[in-house]
C-alpha cells in the first residue's frame, strides 16, 4: 500500500499526439481514485502509464517514494483490471487467480490458501476449477477482481472494469468493488467514463478532458463547486442547463426572466461585473413546481410560466424539458461533451432545451403551460470565453 | 460428395495398383481381372532390412529431414513472428516481404547453384543439405502463418501477465505460447508436409541412400527384371509414404480447435 505522485507527467505519442499533458496527481494511501472523463480524454493512458505499460514521455511518476518511470511493470507491484478483463482461456479460474502469486514464487500451500481467501470473499469457491469461457460475465469480472487482489499490491489499477456489465450487474458489481477496496484498504486508481460510477465510488474524483486534468476533488466538491463548463456539465445526470444570461447587480436576466440573487449565488456572482455577459448553469434540482414549493423557500427563487414539451416520470421522480429562446451557448467545451454523449448530431437536442427535475407528486402535464420555481441561491456563474467558473476569480 | 470421389479417386486408384500382380498392373481396370490381390509389393519395399531394401533407409531419411527442418522452422518462426506481430522495429515490413518474396520464388532456379555449393562445402548428400534449402522455403510459410495467429491474441492478455509480474518471455512461454498453439500445429503441418512432399530438391542435392527421401528414391526403384516396371512397387510406397501424412494431420487436427482463446477478454 502507497501513495502513488504523478508530477508533471506527458504523454506524447512518436505522431506529435499529446494523450496526457502535465498532469499533477496525488492518490493518497488506502485512496479510491476516480480518472474520469469522456472516451479520448487521456484517463486510460493515464492509467496505463501508471501501471508501466505505456511509457512516460516526460515527468515523473512514484509509487511510495520510488520514482517508478524506468521500472518494468512486474516490478512495480501493481495489479491492474482489464477492461475485457484478459483473463488467461486455457487456465482455469484457480490458475489464473494463482497465476501472479506463482510467478511471485510463492509456496504451493501459499498459493493455495490466498486463492481460497479470494475466491471465497469474491464467492467464486464452485467455480475454480472452470474455465473463463464457460463463466458468465458478471463472473469473469470477478475472476479478473480476485487475479488483482490475490497479490496483496501497492495499488490496485482498474480500467472501466464495469463496462462491459450489464446495467443490473454493473450496480451489483459497482456496490461489491467499493466494498472490497474499503476492506483491503489498499490504494486503488480507477477509470471510467461514467460519471454515476465516479460519483458514487470514489474518495476523490479526477476529471479530465483532452489529456488536461480539469479539477480533482471529492464527489460533493464536484457537484456544488465545478471549476468550469465541462467539469459542470460532465458531473450530474441530467446534465445542468446552460444558457446566456446578463447580470446587473444582483438581477440576472435569464431567458425565461429576471431572476434576484440570493444566498450562495450571490456570494458567486460577487466577482462578476455588472452588466457582463456569462453563461449560467442550473442543476434540474433546482426547479422545482411553483405549487409544490411551501411559501417559505419560496421566497428564496423566483417563479416563472413556461410550457411543458416533454414529462418523464421516473416514479420517485418527473423530469419535464422546455424550451428557452436565444439559448445557444457557444463553448467548445460544451461542444464536446455533447459529442461524447452522441446528443450532437441530434437536431435540437441541445438547442435552448432545458430539463427541470420536479417531485413527483407533481400534476404537470405535457404541452401545458405551467408556473416553475427556480431557487435563485443555486445559480452557477461561467465566463463566456474561458469557462470558468466566476466564484473562483 | 462428388468433390471427395473427385479427390479420392487417384488415391483409391493408387491403392488398387499396389496391390496388383505384375500380369494385371497394365490392364487398366480398377479389380484386377481374376480377382488377384497381393501384398508382395508391400513385401518387395522392406526384404533385405536397412543395408539392401531400396525403400526402408529413404523413409528413415525422410522422417529424420521432415521432423529436423519442420522443428527447427517452428521454433525460429514462433520468435520471429511474435516480433513481426508485436514489436515496431525499423525493417519489419521488410522481413515480412522478404520472408514473402522468398516463399514465392521458384525453386527450381535455386537448384543449379545450390548443386554446385553444396559440393564444393560438402554438403552434397547430406541432411544439412537438404534440410537447409528446406527451411529457406519453409520458414516464410511459418512466419507467415504464425504472424497471422499472433495476431489474433489479444495483446491484453500479455499485458495483464506482465503486470502480473511475469518477464517478457515467461509471459511469451506461458500465455501467448499456448494460446497459439493451433497455429503453431497448423504451421508444423505445412513445413512437414512441404519437406515430406518434396522431390526437386532431393532427387538433385543427394546421390545415395545416406540422404535420399522416399519421393527421390521411389524414382530409383527398379523392376524384378529389367523388363519389368516397378509400377506396383512404387504405388506400394505412394501408399506407405502418405500415411505419416495422413496420420499427422489426424492427430494435430485435434489440436487445431478454433475458438480456444474464446473467454479470455469479452469482445
Amino acid at each position: 500500500m502507497s501513495e502513488i505522485v504523478l508530477d508533471q507527467v506527458t504523454k506524447r505519442f512518436p505522431d506529435g499526439y499529446e494523450a496526457v499533458r502535465d498532469m499533477d496527481l496525488d492518490v493518497q494511501d488506502g485512496e479510491f481514485m476516480i480518472l474520469v472523463g469522456p472516451s479520448g480524454c487521456g484517463k486510460s493512458t493515464a492509467l496505463r502509464m501508471i501501471a508501466g505499460l505505456e511509457d512516460i514521455t516526460e515527468g515523473e511518476l512514484r509509487i511510495g517514494d520510488q520514482v517508478v518511470n524506468q521500472i518494468a511493470p512486474k516490478d512495480r507491484d501493481i495489479a491492474m483490471v482489464f477492461q475485457n478483463y484478459a483473463l488467461y482461456p486455457h487456465m482455469t479460474v484457480r490458475e489464473n487467480m494463482a497465476f501472479p502469486l506463482k510467478l511471485a514464487g510463492a509456496s504451493k500451500e501459499e498459493i493455495d490458501s490466498k486463492v481460497q481467501e479470494a475466491a471465497r470473499i469474491l464467492d467464486l469457491e464452485q467455480h475454480l476449477d472452470r474455465r473463463p469461457a464457460n463463466l458468465s460475465g458478471g463472473q469473469r469480472q470477478r475472476v479478473a477482481m480476485g487475479r488483482a487482489i490475490v497479490r496483496d499490491p501497492k495499488a490496485f489499477l482498474m480500467d472501466e472494469p464495469l463496462s462491459n456489465l450489464d446495467a443490473k450487474l454493473r450496480v451489483q458489481m459497482r456496490t461489491e468493488v467499493s466494498r472490497i477496496q474499503s476492506r483491503l484498504g489498499t490504494t486503488t486508481v480507477y477509470v471510467t467514463h461514467d460519471q454515476t460510477e465516479a460519483m458514487t465510488l470514489g474518495d476523490r474524483v479526477a476529471v479530465m478532458r483532452s489529456g488536461v486534468l480539469q479539477q480533482v476533488g471529492s464527489p460533493a466538491e464536484l457537484y456544488d463547486d465545478p471549476k468550469n463548463l465541462f467539469v459542470a456539465g460532465f458531473i450530474g445526470s441530467p446534465a445542468m442547463n446552460f444558457m446566456p444570461a446578463k447580470l446587473d447587480g444582483d438581477t440576472v436576466h435569464l431567458p425565461m426572466g429576471d431572476v434576484r440573487l440570493t444566498g450562495e449565488a450571490s456570494e458567486r456572482a460577487a466577482g462578476v461585473q455588472s452588466g457582463q455577459s456569462v453563461v449560467v448553469g442550473i442543476r434540474p434540482e433546482s426547479f422545482e413546481d411553483a405549487g409544490m414549493v411551501s411559501a417559505d423557500v419560496r421566497d428564496r427563487g423566483t417563479t416563472f410560466k413556461t410550457t411543458i414539451d416533454l414529462v418523464e416520470s421516473l416514479g420517485a421522480e418527473k423530469y419535464v424539458y422546455f424550451q428557452i429562446e436565444e439559448s445557444q451557448v457557444e463553448s467548445e467545451e460544451l461542444r464536446e461533451l455533447a459529442e461524447d454523449a452522441g446528443t450532437a448530431d441530434v437536431p435540437g437536442a441541445t438547442e435552448g432545451q432545458v430539463v427541470a427535475r420536479l417531485e413527483s407528486a407533481s400534476r404537470i402535464d405535457r404541452g401545458a403551460d405551467a408556473e416553475l420555481w427556480l431557487d435563485s441561491s443555486k445559480l452557477h456563474f461561467f465566463d463566456l470565453e474561458s469557462g470558468r467558473n466566476l466564484a473562483d476569480a | 460428395m462428388l468433390v471427395l470421389i473427385f479427390a479420392l479417386l487417384p488415391v483409391v486408384w493408387i491403392i488398387s495398383l499396389s496391390l496388383k500382380t505384375p500380369k494385371t498392373v497394365g490392364d487398366g481396370r480398377f479389380l484386377p481381372a481374376g480377382g488377384e490381390w497381393t501384398l508382395k509389393n508391400y513385401k518387395v519395399l522392406f526384404e533385405g532390412g536397412f543395408d539392401n531394401s531400396p525403400f526402408i533407409h529413404p523413409l528413415i531419411n525422410s522422417i529424420a529431414i521432415a521432423v529436423i527442418a519442420t522443428a527447427i522452422a517452428i521454433v525460429l518462426a514462433a520468435f520471429a513472428a511474435y516480433a513481426i506481430a508485436r514489436l515496431n522495429f525499423p525493417g519489419k515490413s521488410i522481413i515480412l516481404g522478404g520472408a514473402l518474396a522468398i516463399a514465392m520464388f521458384p525453386a527450381i532456379s535455386t537448384i543449379g547453384p545450390l548443386f554446385d555449393m553444396w559440393r564444393s562445402i560438402g554438403l552434397y548428400d547430406t541432411y544439412p543439405g537438404l534440410i537447409i534449402p528446406y527451411l529457406t522455403f519453409s520458414l516464410p510459410l511459418a512466419i507467415y502463418t504464425l504472424v497471422a495467429f499472433y495476431r489474433e491474441i489479444p495483446w491484453d492478455l500479455e499485458q495483464a501477465a506482465k503486470v502480473d509480474g511475469a518477464t517478457p518471455f515467461q509471459a511469451f512461454r506461458k500465455v501467448i505460447l499456448p494460446l497459439a498453439a493451433p497455429g503453431t500445429f497448423t504451421a508444423a503441418i505445412l513445413v512437414f508436409i512441404f519437406c515430406w512432399n518434396d522431390f526437386l530438391f532431393a532427387i538433385t542435392l543427394t546421390s545415395s541412400n545416406d540422404a535420399r527421401t522416399v519421393p527421390a528414391a521411389l524414382a530409383f526403384f527398379t523392376g524384378e527384371s529389367q523388363f519389368t516396371q516397378p509400377t506396383g512397387n512404387i504405388a506400394a510406397a505412394a501408399v506407405i509414404v502418405t500415411i505419416p501424412i495422413i496420420i499427422f494431420v489426424l492427430f494435430f487436427q485435434r489440436r487445431i480447435v478454433a475458438g480456444l482463446t474464446a473467454g479470455a477478454v469479452k469482445g
